[in-house]
């Protein structure tokens, strides 16, 4: 309100002149029209501010003002009513505040007094403000809804306040008109009983959005590493920062597998399961009992460790544990299953999210140029040596632009590219069966040295050095091979992704498949085994020279031979396999970038060159290794942590770890990139990535769980045929029988294949409805440009004629236009006329002076001045064709 | 929190919140910012909305704008009269544009606004000439710049009248991917 009174103290004058004549005619005519003249006012308004630019706030100043005089009138009115012209409007602010108690008091001697002789057939319900500042009409349906629409709209002012294009004292001073209208003619809505609840519901909603405003408050407070990734992100740009967001993203959802798992499985199992030692699947066999505690046993995961929670083949096969009748296998079951569905959803959800943001690109084609202009300058960068890269970055560019628009079409020697190119994909294929079978080799022989007694340290750590190995030279080495296919740096780039992405998985899978070699070759011998524990159970408890009277003790668990357990194994696997990657990472951070920085910096004092420009320099971070490798870390604890439920654990540790050291290694020891490539979109690609890496984890993981047989004495599901028999056996045990026979219906073939062909069916009308939503898209995109297009060159041809008829062309304009120099003195009258133009157009008079003003301005430099009379309908005439039809006349 | 009820009431807190795209915290966050400026200048009370602004030269100097090439022309487009000297409220505002949640419409009205540089509400050649000048610091020949801004016009330019409206750029704009990632600056 104080902004009203400050803007335009004339407007309280007339409001009062204003209420003062309604007031002498109590026929309340005039009330309507008061009221009925703001809605167009608000119209403009909302439909102004959505069209930012200096003709609009004047335009909306006048809507204020317009607005203001209709709210002083009605106001003036209700002065009147009451006898109380001789308050200022300096009381009007205070009144604004008690006119909530004093309103209902008013009402009533309103009511006695203007109602009763009106004999109305209605007596009016609404006991607010408005009732009274109607004066003594009650409100209709018609005006209800109106000032219900005000409201709305006021609302719905408030809700976009921060995007309109205002100076923050404009914002403020609307923020608190809309309010304050809000608030005195909300009470006005609704009617009788109706009203109330309304009024409730008012107030319940501004609590909503306080509520909501308070919980986002939190939610952002809760966000961890927030300004670390911040200052990395000033210094190195936006693409380092998205590593960073994407790690922290991936703790989060690591948090949450490892919440679940470790709530549902191992506490459970901790807390309620059969102590350890109780059982030979929890006791530490006798052979090994010597050497369990020792570090270098514990180190490779053996030992206590072997045997504890952390592994698949601790747990125990009973159908419930402790007083709450848990179910462990089924719970186990499940928490396997929902952490891959988990995954897939979150995964998926934050895919569908990111493309939801993204626009088009397909025609980013036509503005290389442009977008290089004006998008190219990262605003984040608060560094000055990333600025200078940046700046060096883009002149490179846009070099490279202007050359690529020179000379498009000039190939040089496009036989030796090729060539090269082949050549390089050759050697690179050949780096890749290598490692494959570099790993497939070391799997083999790993196998052999675990039947040996004593190996040494290196033999058993044989193929997580070697991965770690290849993982660490092959990259620079793909890096050097590629340097000879001189390809664009961008699509070098995805080139080299594909091909880590291929050597990752390549190993990958390499040691899955000799993973399940040896799963097999444990699995073959597990009879025999079985056979054995059986016979050393029969012969213990039938031998004779024991007491027949007295049962015999049960044998010492540890005593008790047992199977190889193939899960327990592949967890342990996997798990060596995560340490030794994070190891390995952090090694070669300390090494590659903190060591090498160290001996930069101190070195340079007494070296013969510039170690710091020249040869080791500093290193730069290597994003796309980066996350390639926090990937398939992943992958590796999806894939495990069926086998190893502590997995998750550990990788919720190292991602903490690496979070706080990579972050001191990055500012520490890092220089941002010299070719500095954009981060927009990358975040959904690492997405794509992920989403293949998850599928490919589910296989191995589904296969084992769909067709090999469980360890017979070590698991949750030991005795099993299969592990999904589990399932099975819960709705057969657990659920009313008419639920067992549904879902042994469910699960016929008949209805699963009809099912399945459903799901085509129904991908495949989604996706062509897709395909001809987005040709009507593109299509109606095309239409629209059209028309633009064509009412622009009708605009200017228009213009410039009635711009050459006008004849008094300013010649300083067109000098202006010449010297492309527009001295400021000059620019704000300019500026000024510019900005009624839209106005006029709007009001229907005609673009006279000043659009021919705006409109010579926009002639291209070169024409004379003076001479432009004549000759200024033909341009007009020619502008419509292009503007290349433009140029040849200068 | 005990000291963000003596910078602001809660009301002018309310306020801000809805009038920018920041947080309770991070309007404290910007403010002390601000203060940090000039912590001579800004007082720690602004219950009483006291009129102070910061000079362009420490607006200019903060980590986050002094390596931006378009430093001048942000501050001056966000202060009240043109002269880079900001108030708090302008700062609050350049920092709510600038932020991650502002729409891209706004950002472009605003992007426009700081890349022309003569204010006639038009990007004409010149603004484009000092566009690509300050972003490639002078290093390009004045024909190669002549070449670029021909180009941006050739391509932006919808209604051929030799330089940029606001609508033009707003529709160049709204197609580029990255304008959303790049035009913020994080506080």
């Amino acid at each position: 309100m104080d902004y009203l009174k400050s803007a335009s103290p004339t407007n309280v004058i007339r409001g009062f002149s204003g209420g003062d004549r309604s007031g002498r005619r109590p026929s309340s005519k005039q009330a309507p029209p008061g009221r009925r003249g703001s809605p167009p006012g608000q119209l403009d308004r909302a439909r102004g501010s959505q069209r930012p630019g200096s003709p609009r706030r004047k335009q909306t100043e006048r809507q204020t003002e317009r607005r203001s005089r209709g709210g002083e009138l009605v106001r003036g009115q209700e002065r009147s009513a009451t006898d109380r012209t001789c308050e200022g409007k300096r009381k009007r602010d205070a009144r604004a505040s008690l006119r909530e108690q004093r309103a209902p008091q008013k009402k009533e001697k309103e009511l006695l007094k203007k109602e009763e002789p009106r004999t109305r057939p209605k007596k009016p319900r609404s006991s607010s403000l408005a009732s009274s500042v109607s004066g003594r009409e009650s409100l209709s349906e018609e005006e209800l809804a109106r000032i219900l629409e005000q409201v709305e709209e006021k609302k719905k002012l408030i809700a976009t306040m921060r995007s309109k294009p205002w100076p923050m004292a404009k914002k403020l001073a609307e923020l608190r008109e809309a309010q304050a209208f809000v608030e005195e003619y909300e009470g006005a809505l609704g009617k009788g009983k109706g009203k109330q609840l309304y009024a409730y519901r008012m107030l319940m909603a501004k609590k909503w959005v306080k509520f909501k405003r308070d919980f986002v408050n939190f939610k952002t407070q809760c966000i961890p590493w927030e300004m670390k990734i911040k200052g990395i992100e000033s210094h190195f740009g936006s693409s380092v920062a998205s590593y960073f967001i994407f790690l922290r993203w991936m703790y989060g959802v690591n948090l949450v597998l490892f919440g679940l798992i470790f709530g549902l499985v191992i506490i459970p199992e901790v807390l309620m399961g059969v102590p350890y030692g109780s059982i030979p699947r929890k006791t530490v066999p006798r052979a090994e009992q010597e050497k369990a505690m020792d570090f270098s046993v514990l180190w490779d995961f053996e030992g206590y460790i072997k045997y504890s929670a952390l592994f698949y083949g601790y747990y125990n096969n009973q159908r419930t544990i402790g007083w709450l009748r848990y179910r462990l296998p089924m719970a186990y079951f499940m928490v396997g299953i929902s952490v891959f569905g988990y995954s897939l959803v979150i995964v998926i959800r934050s895919m569908a999210n990111n493309t939801q943001g993204s626009t088009s690109d397909g025609e980013s084609d036509n503005f290389t140029f442009s977008f290089k202009m004006f998008t190219s300058w990262d605003y984040l960068i608060g560094n000055s040596e990333t600025a200078d890269s940046k700046y060096a970055a883009i002149t490179t560019s846009f070099k490279e632009s202007i050359v690529d628009e020179q000379e498009s079409n000039k190939e040089e020697n496009v036989h030796l590219t090729r060539f090269l190119r082949v050549v390089a994909n050759f050697l690179i294929i050949c780096c890749l069966c290598g490692s494959g079978y570099l790993i497939y080799f070391v799997v083999k022989r790993s196998q052999e040295f675990s039947k040996k007694q004593n190996v040494s340290w290196y033999e058993r750590n044989e193929v997580e050095i070697v991965m770690s190995l290849l993982g660490m030279f092959c990259p620079p080495l793909f890096e050097t091979i590629a340097a000879l296919e001189k390809y664009h740096p961008r699509v070098g780039l995805k080139w080299q992704l594909g091909r880590i992405f291929a050597l990752f998985l390549g190993n990958l899978y390499t040691f899955l498949l000799a993973l399940m070699d040896d799963v097999h070759l444990k699995l073959s011998k597990e009879e025999k085994i079985k056979n054995i524990t059986h016979w050393t159970l029969f012969n213990y408890y039938n031998s004779s020279g024991w007491n027949e009277s007295v049962p015999r003790p049960p044998l010492h668990p540890a005593d008790v031979p047992r199977g190889s357990c193939w899960e327990t194994a592949v967890g342990i696997e996997f798990m060596r396999l995560t340490v030794s990657d994070m190891l390995v990472t952090y090694i070669t951070i300390l090494l590659g970038d903190f060591l090498r920085a160290c001996f930069v910096r101190f070195m340079n004092y007494c070296w013969c060159w510039d170690l710091e420009a020249g040869f080791p320099s500093y290193a730069e971070f290597d994003i796309s290794g980066n996350v390639l490798g926090l990937i398939f870390n992943q992958g590796m604890i999806w894939m495990g942590s069926f086998y190893a439920p502590g997995l998750v654990g550990i990788n919720v540790l190292r991602l903490l770890t690496s979070m706080y050291f990579q972050c001191w290694a990055v500012m520490s020891s890092n220089v941002p990139h010299e070719r500095v490539f954009k981060a927009s979109r990358s975040n959904s690609f690492y997405m794509g990535l992920l989403l293949l890496v998850l599928f490919l984890s589910l296989l191995p993981v589904a296969y084992t769980i769909m067709s090999l047989p469980p360890s017979f004495d070590c698991g949750p599901f030991s005795g099993k045929y299969r592990m999904y028999d589990v399932l099975q056996e819960t709705i057969e045990n657990d659920f009313p029988t008419f639920l067992g026979k549904i879902f042994a219906f469910l699960a016929n073939p008949g209805l699963i294949i009809p099912a399945i062909l459903l799901m085509f069916l129904a991908i495949y009308y989604l996706n062509s409805v897709s395909k001809s939503l987005s040709r009507a898209n593109a299509q109606l995109k095309k239409k629209i440009q059209a028309l633009r297009e064509d009412e622009k060159s009708h605009k200017s041809v228009k213009g410039k004629a009635t711009a050459s008829d006008s004849g008094d062309i300013p010649k300083s304009s067109s000098k202006n236009a010449t010297q492309l120099q527009l001295p400021k003195e000059e620019t704000t009258p300019h500026s000024a006329s510019q900005s009624q133009i839209p106005d006029k157009k709007a009001q229907g008079s005609g673009t006279v002076l000043p659009a021919s003003q705006h409109l010579t301005v926009s002639q291209p430099p070169g024409v004379r001045p003076g001479s432009s009379h004549p000759r200024s309908q033909t341009r007009a005439c020619r502008s419509a064709s292009g503007r290349k039809a433009q140029k040849p006349p200068c | 929190m005990g000291s963000k009820q003596t910078v602001f009431t809660h009301e002018q807190l309310e306020a801000y919140q809805d009038c920018t795209f920041f947080t309770r915290k991070e309007i404290m966050r910007v403010f002390y910012r601000y203060q940090d400026l000039a912590p001579q200048l800004v007082p720690l009370d602004y219950t009483s909305r006291p009129d102070v602004r910061v000079p362009y030269e420490l607006i200019g100097s903060m980590p986050e704008l002094k390596d931006n090439p378009f430093r001048q022309r942000i501050a001056q487009v966000f202060s009240e009269d043109g002269d880079g000297h900001m108030t708090l409220d302008n700062f609050l505002d350049m920092f709510s544009v600038m932020s991650e949640m502002a729409p891209r419409d706004l950002k472009a009205y605003y992007a426009f606004k700081i890349y022309d540089f003569n204010e006639d509400d038009y990007i004409c050649a010149w603004d484009l000439g000092q566009t690509v000048t300050r972003l490639t610091r002078g290093e390009l020949s004045a024909e190669e710049v002549a070449l670029v801004c021909d180009k941006v016009l050739d391509e932006a330019d919808s209604d051929q009248d030799g330089r940029l409206s606001l609508e033009d750029f707003q529709n160049m704009i709204l197609r580029a991917p990255d304008f959303l990632s790049t035009f913020h600056i994080r506080i």
